[in-house]
């Protein structure tokens, strides 16, 4: 009787693929991702400084995928205009720079908060709706950021603006950290990296996060029971929003420069094809998105692999991203997790 | 919150009603599903309502649990007019339901179903830093609502797993892990075998004493079994509200649910069952192997 | 402003706004009945344009020819990937068919890409509709606009008679209310999804085709028409017709107006309205329904 039931809940782990920490931990615990985070620190010893730039930008888009984790993957929320609040992080942290370059200390509060205001007003108007129609909303609250930063006077238009000087981070009259330090910008996107991941682990496996999970998985069930959900998701939505302004802030110091493509929908897209890359309802499959998607662009772009269909790789990417959603609707960590279950029944059947 | 549960425990002492509804009505483009319906809930006692389908049972239930706005009329909640109140809110201050569809957390565990539910009633439901899986209080209360159920067995099995009777059992204990006074039950017993629905109305047959409960049900031998009061309501309004016994020998219920040619006297309860109810349980017999 | 600018302002939002009915009702119904999100919408809405482009040399100044050619090719087009794509997107959540519809805009871009270029194009009117009328004797109005607003209109009509007249009609608006009733009466519930999508394509199309000559021919097109529509169905309703028509000349007016008042800031008029519409009315302007 035990091992039956065994069984039948490794067949419905498998069935409804990976999920937020909920009385299941992922295989490895802890360990994994400490371990990973330990190899990532390690790497600038062993790669060069171009594949370096790769793990930067992967690192970022992680934080990127991270955040809206949160809101798609832990609380049912679909929303298509993430890349905005990735955006404003951005576009705030090169104008308040300004000339002469600003601190950390002012940049990264701002970035963050920016980017938390707007989503605040955006999720407070977004969550009025449901479904569909909350796509809809987000993706539209997003081009009106894009139209601001695009026609307006604000950003330097369709060119964006350039990022004269890197931020610094000073106390006592002493540097401690310049971001125009190639090993600096790499240890800072790595700890913010590890510090997203730690605090989204932190806030799934609190009570707060318990309440996404189950807003997620049956919102009318917990209105029932007394939870007023609006405020939970809208501070789900801000929070989100604000640790993709941090991404935008690291995005800006990496590149130098912003422009309102960043607010495209095109971005927003994209991440959302990370998490579902990756696995949708894990925080490792946010990151595993990340880097799937940006090595998959990279390849499809790679004159080297592909040749002359290496300029048309939009069709590549969307034929590859077709088959993707189509045979692996649970990511990749889905596919981990089936073949787990697939060796593990053997198992408890012998213990039968 | 304090101050709800003296307010509750004033309505009990005093036989004020603690749930009332006051002339309720709702239309849906025109059509009345629920028409001047006024009704009263008191602590210690078991209303039922019963009617054909289409009546407005559910319809009245959701006006009164918050999840539908009313066109007409009031609801009352321990002294307070909770009209206005939405359904998260009624449910904090002691008003619970459970629903005809099974409405859980598939995906969790049988335990999480229940902490989940309670944590609502907590002082911080929000808390940020508090690790759920270290709620002792939740946890408490969860096994606490999972022994009067009769799930204590099942605690670490995923909700999805459980047969539909023990998914109805999750359903009322999720329903009493927050603690409620007043429960509004929508057809608790549906597609329950004989053991299942004596042990649930054991349960209810427990509460009573200290809550008031509202039962919608088709299975008209367990209505008449636990009853206090029963309403009966055709076409949204209420035509009949009373005793068991009264209600039993109505010409008007009996009417409605067989036809003018009814005979004057019905003393059978089972000749009551409307259509596409289940046959009468409770009595010895019957079908042994009936589960879901 | 004068009267004549005014007068010219209120037909080009007229105009602009019946044309984004066209896109926006394909895109509602597609939604109202399927119950699929489709980001590619707007793709078809190129698709027209860049056919109006590219049939322009082959039939001249038999301008209707044209347009019924492409409407031809937009429906068989349809059908053929309702059939193909679109008829495994119903069984899905929404997620998985935002990225899978976003995925199929990558390759419909990389496509015309391949076949006619990136470059910005101009397709004339025809001769007949070439020229202006005077208005108000400071302002001439385009023949051309009139044209479209008034082809938008019949089509308009054309659409609300099939709707509410027809027994295809009731069929689609029996099936926008309750899918599976439907199909438990015995309809053909895949042929319906089939003629409405192609439907929806076609409207998109000829929507793209009449606004060729008026905004040009180029890549990003697509995806701007898109978002607006979104809006549109938004704020008038999903699944509703009267809804998108409203919705559309409300924005077409404030989209209009808002370029000669509010210059640089004008592109974010339309959301400003849209979130005043969600402030007062979430669940769009229409109830849901026809």
């Amino acid at each position: 009787m035990a091992s039956d039931d065994a069984v039948a809940s490794a067949e419905v782990r498998a069935e409804v693929g990976a999920l937020p920490d909920i009385g299941r931990r992922e295989a490895g615990g802890w360990k994994v991702p400490v371990l990973a985070a330990l190899a990532v620190a390690a790497l600038p010893a062993l790669i060069s400084p171009y594949a370096q730039d790769v793990v930067i930008r992967i690192a970022i888009y992680a934080i990127f995928a991270l955040s809206l984790e949160l809101i798609v993957g832990a609380t049912g929320l679909v929303s298509l205009g993430h890349a905005a609040f990735l955006g404003i992080g951005a576009y705030v942290t090169v104008l308040a720079s300004g000339d002469s370059g600003a601190s950390l200390l002012v940049l990264v509060p701002l970035a963050i908060g920016a980017a938390a205001a707007y989503a605040l007003v955006v999720g407070a108007l977004s969550l009025r709706t449901r479904g569909v129609y909350f796509i809809m909303v987000t993706l539209a609250f997003a081009q009106m950021a894009y139209f601001v930063f695009h026609d307006t006077k604000l950003g330097g238009g369709s060119d964006g603006i350039f990022l004269d000087v890197k931020p610094t981070l000073q106390l006592a009259g002493r540097t401690l950290v310049d971001l125009a330090d190639h090993a600096h910008l790499y240890y800072a996107v790595v700890i913010a990296l590890v510090a997203t991941y730690g605090l989204i682990a932190l806030l799934l496996a609190s009570r707060f996060g318990h309440a996404l999970a189950g807003i997620r998985v049956n919102e009318q069930r917990m209105r029932a029971a007394g939870f007023s959900t609006t405020p939970y998701k809208l501070a789900a939505f801000v929070i989100a929003g604000a640790l993709a302004g941090l991404a935008g802030l690291l995005i800006a110091v990496k590149d130098g420069t912003v422009n309102p493509e960043l607010l495209a929908w095109h971005e927003s897209g994209a991440v959302l094809l990370m998490l579902i890359f990756g696995g949708i309802g894990s925080l490792r499959g946010a990151v595993i998105g990340a880097v799937a998607f940006t090595l998959l662009k990279e390849l499809a772009q790679s004159e080297a692999l592909l040749g002359p269909l290496a300029p048309h790789w939009q069709l590549t990417l969307g034929l590859a991203i077709i088959a993707f959603v189509a045979a692996l609707p649970r990511g990749l960590i889905g596919l981990g997790a089936r073949l787990r279950s697939a060796f593990a029944r053997p198992e408890v059947a012998a213990h039968g | 919150m304090a101050e709800s549960s003296s307010s509750i425990a004033i309505a009990a002492e005093r036989g004020v009603p603690l749930l009332q509804a006051i002339g309720l009505g709702r239309r849906f483009r025109g059509l009345a599903a629920v028409d001047q319906v006024s009704l009263d809930l008191h602590v210690g006692e078991i209303h039922a309502v019963i009617g054909t389908n289409g009546a407005g049972k559910s319809t009245l239930i959701n006006l009164l649990s918050g999840e539908l706005e009313p066109s007409a009329g009031s609801v009352r909640f321990a002294g307070h007019d909770v009209t206005r109140w939405p359904q998260p809110r009624r449910a904090r201050a002691g008003l619970g339901r459970s629903y005809q569809r099974t409405t859980i957390f598939a995906e969790f565990s049988v335990l999480e179903n229940c902490r989940l539910a309670a944590q609502a009633s907590e002082p911080r439901p929000w808390h940020v830093w508090q690790r759920a899986a270290r709620d002792a209080d939740g946890l408490a209360t969860a096994r606490q609502v999972l022994a009067a159920a009769g799930l204590d067995g099942e605690a670490g099995r995923i909700a999805a797993t459980l047969s539909h009777g023990a998914k109805r059992q999750l359903e009322i204990a999720m329903c009493l892990a927050t603690a409620p006074r007043a429960l509004l039950l929508d057809e608790p017993l549906a597609g329950m075998g004989a053991e299942e629905t004596g042990r649930m109305l054991a349960l209810l047959a427990a509460l009573k004493p200290t809550h008031a409960i509202l039962l919608v049900e088709h299975d008209m031998d367990a209505v008449f079994q636990v009853a206090d009061r029963i309403t009966v309501m055709v076409d949204g309004q209420v035509i009949a509200s009373d005793t068991p016994e009264r209600i039993r020998n109505d010409r008007a219920v009996q009417v409605a649910y067989l036809g003018d040619g009814a005979p004057t006297l019905a003393a059978d309860a089972a000749a009551l069952t409307p259509e596409g109810a289940r046959p009468g349980l409770g009595r010895p017999s019957a079908q042994p192997g009936q589960h879901e | 402003m004068d009267l004549a600018t005014f007068l010219v302002q209120c037909l080009n939002a007229v105009q602009y706004g019946l044309l984004l009915f066209l896109v926006a009702s394909g895109l509602t119904l597609i939604f109202g009945i399927m119950g699929v999100i489709n980001l590619a919408h707007g793709s078809f809405y190129m698709l027209g344009a860049y056919l109006a482009f590219a049939l322009a040399p082959w039939f001249g100044d038999w301008f209707f020819t044209r347009l019924a050619v492409g409407i031809a090719l937009a429906v068989v087009f349809g059908y053929l990937l309702e059939w193909a794509f679109f008829s495994f997107l119903y069984e899905r959540d929404h997620l998985q068919q935002v990225l899978l519809t976003y995925a199929l805009i990558l390759v419909f871009e990389e496509l015309r890409s391949l076949l006619v270029g990136n470059d910005v194009h101009g397709v004339a009117a025809p001769e007949w509709l070439a020229g202006s009328f005077r208005l108000g004797g400071l302002m001439s109005y385009p023949w051309y606009r009139v044209f479209a607003s008034v082809a938008c209109l019949v089509v308009a009509l054309a659409l609300y008679g099939v709707v509410n007249r027809t027994r295809l009609g009731m069929m689609i608006r029996a099936g926008a209310s309750n899918r599976d009733m439907v199909r438990g009466l015995g309809v053909d519930i895949r042929r319906l999804y089939r003629i409405v999508f192609a439907g929806g394509v076609a409207l998109a199309a000829l929507a793209g085709m009449i606004a060729a000559p008026l905004s040009s021919v180029y890549p990003g097109m697509g995806g701007s028409v898109l978002i607006i529509c979104f809006v549109v169905v938004v704020i008038g309703g999903i699944g509703s017709i009267t809804g998108a028509l409203v919705a559309s000349l409300l924005v077409g007016f404030v989209d209009t107006f808002g370029k000669v008042f509010f210059a640089e800031w004008s592109g974010v008029s339309v959301y400003v309205l849209m979130a005043i519409v969600l402030v007062w009315r979430p669940e769009g302007l229409m109830k849901r329904g026809f």
